[in-house]
């Protein structure tokens, strides 16, 4: 089973006791933005084959919502984060980098 | 190519089966095609034949990077219906399952489709109005289906354990003309009729990019070279956002694992399929004698083709509540494919932002049954460079404009 550790509480959370909430850091349109830019937030995802940025909720335990690097074919977990966060941390980062070099976070999304 | 009859197989008799050929050629790709289609699942091959059969055009490559068939059109459930409550998904799901009724027939390849019947249990209050309402949809569709009370739920398939403790069921819609087919013959079949129709199909081609010059597509690099073509068609199901990134543009969908599982074969105990909403489960059993069970698709983004432990755990769990004689069966097989989920859980057939390339996908749960529809209004989308009457709603744009059809709520949470 899936295990994330959650960054508040530092329990290593079984998937069951987690809600998986979506792609992570997503640039949230307000009131002025374009259509184009409602449909990037709403509906477009990169929904990538490899690395994944992504949201989950500690649902069963403290309820916190944090974010997680996971690969989406190996499920192979890179770090988990706190949602306060505008960009992955650098270690994070290197993490993923040494499994898939030149690996870049798209920041426009 | 030899067309298979009972005259044939008595012929074959006489010779030792040794006039037997392949059912489709493998020839190696040419530099340049027509039409493009990437993906040689049902869909893929679908689009190819119509393509031939209702457009004249022949001139079509089908490239597909692992074998035929191998992706969700051979990992699924094999139900066939098309109960749903929005008008766009039944004209779309009614024409699949009425070509599937001749489709034997037209394909000269056994299908063995089977009207068996399918019914969608209301287990609770809300489930109920639901069903009445979409039986009332469907009288006005054209679609045959009934709302059914408890007792005709247990006539039907006297296995269910209709008096709950935790969820009593209170009816179901009925769709006497739904049922299933053999998934894989489904492929193969079309396969045969393509390649008849002197479309290539090369397998083991991957595509690692597509080529474009002015905002118009050219053609596709390959594992085995490059190929040019004039039209492209995008059906790949779970791995859509990949092609989609390679085209340069990103689609409102997200892939996740969906599994299924299939018991040790028992006698015949079950000669409909069942599908219990509330509970997440559908079951259905196979002409071997296994009962043939679905779930719930994962949360999580997920491209391993395996479903995680405990999403198995909690739809046999309900099952068993429903039919307590599943209750003592061993699993034989399990497996998971990667489904590609839409928003409103509808399919995504479009043009796309890349000119003169199309795509095909968001089937999600449920593409299975959609197949030969499918592949008709996408053959049609792309002869034609505008959708029919049948995709024009499936459209891409539908979700900036607001014009969902949103069967995530209507259809209940299983497809």
């Amino acid at each position: 089973m899936l295990l994330l550790t959650c960054p508040y509480c530092g329990i290593a959370a079984e998937e069951t006791e987690l809600a998986p909430g979506g792609a992570a850091h997503l640039t949230r349109a307000g009131p002025e933005a374009s259509d184009a830019a409602f449909d990037a937030y709403l509906f477009l995802r990169d929904n990538p084959k490899g690395p994944h940025l992504e949201r989950w909720r500690h649902a069963m335990g403290c309820g916190k919502w944090f974010l997680a690097a996971r690969d989406t074919v190996t499920h192979e977990v890179y770090g988990t984060y706190p949602a306060q966060t505008r960009e992955p941390p650098a270690e994070v980062v290197a993490r993923i980098r040494a499994r898939h070099p030149g690996w870049s976070w798209r920041s426009a999304g | 190519m030899t067309r298979y009859s009972a005259f044939a197989i008595a012929r074959e008799a006489f010779r030792d089966h040794l006039g037997w050929r392949r059912a489709w050629a493998s020839p190696e790709p040419r530099a340049a095609y027509d039409v493009v289609v990437i993906g040689a699942g049902g869909h893929g091959l679908a689009t190819a034949y119509y393509l031939a059969r209702n457009h004249g055009i022949t001139d079509v490559a089908v490239l597909e990077k692992g074998w035929l068939g191998g992706g969700n059109t051979g990992r699924n459930t094999t139900i066939i219906r098309s109960n749903y409550l929005q008008d766009p998904s039944a004209a779309i799901y009614e024409k699949a399952r009425s070509l599937y009724e001749t489709l034997s027939q037209e394909l000269n390849y056994n299908i063995m489709f089977s009207p068996r019947g399918v019914m969608m249990l209301a287990q609770t209050e809300h489930e109920v109005r639901g069903y009445r309402r979409t039986a009332a949809a469907n009288a006005l569709q054209g679609v045959e289906t009934e709302w059914i009370g408890p007792e005709r739920v247990k006539a039907l398939c006297p296995i269910i354990n209709i008096h709950g403790p935790r969820y009593p069921v209170l009816g179901a819609l009925w769709q006497p003309r739904g049922g299933t087919a053999r998934h894989d013959a489904v492929a193969w079949g079309y396969a045969r009729a393509c390649s008849r129709m002197g479309i290539h199909i090369i397998q083991n081609c991957a595509v690692t990019a597509i080529r474009s010059r002015d905002g118009v597509v050219t053609g596709v690099e390959t594992t085995r070279g490059a190929i040019a073509c004039r039209k492209l068609a995008i059906v790949v199901a779970g791995h859509s956002g990949v092609l989609a990134g390679m085209a340069g543009f990103r689609l409102p969908i997200e892939s996740t694992a969906l599994q299924a599982l299939v018991s040790e074969p028992v006698k015949p105990c079950m000669d409909v399929v069942v599908m219990a909403n509330t509970v997440h489960g559908y079951m259905s059993q196979s002409d071997k004698g296994e009962m043939v069970i679905g779930g719930g698709a994962d949360g999580r983004n997920d491209y391993s083709q395996r479903g995680s432990f405990h999403h198995v755990e909690e739809t046999v769990r309900a099952l068993i509540e429903t039919f307590p004689i599943l209750s003592r069966l061993k699993m034989l097989r399990w497996w998971g494919g990667i489904v590609d989920m839409t928003g409103d859980r509808s399919p995504i057939l479009s043009k796309t932002p890349l000119g003169n390339c199309f795509v095909n996908c968001g089937w999600g749960t449920g593409g299975f049954k959609a197949i030969p529809g499918s592949g008709w209004a996408m053959a049609e989308l792309v002869a034609r460079g505008e959708p029919g009457p049948l995709a024009a709603p499936f459209s891409m744009t539908r979700f900036r404009e607001g014009r969902f059809i949103d069967e995530s709520v209507a259809a209940g949470v299983a497809h």
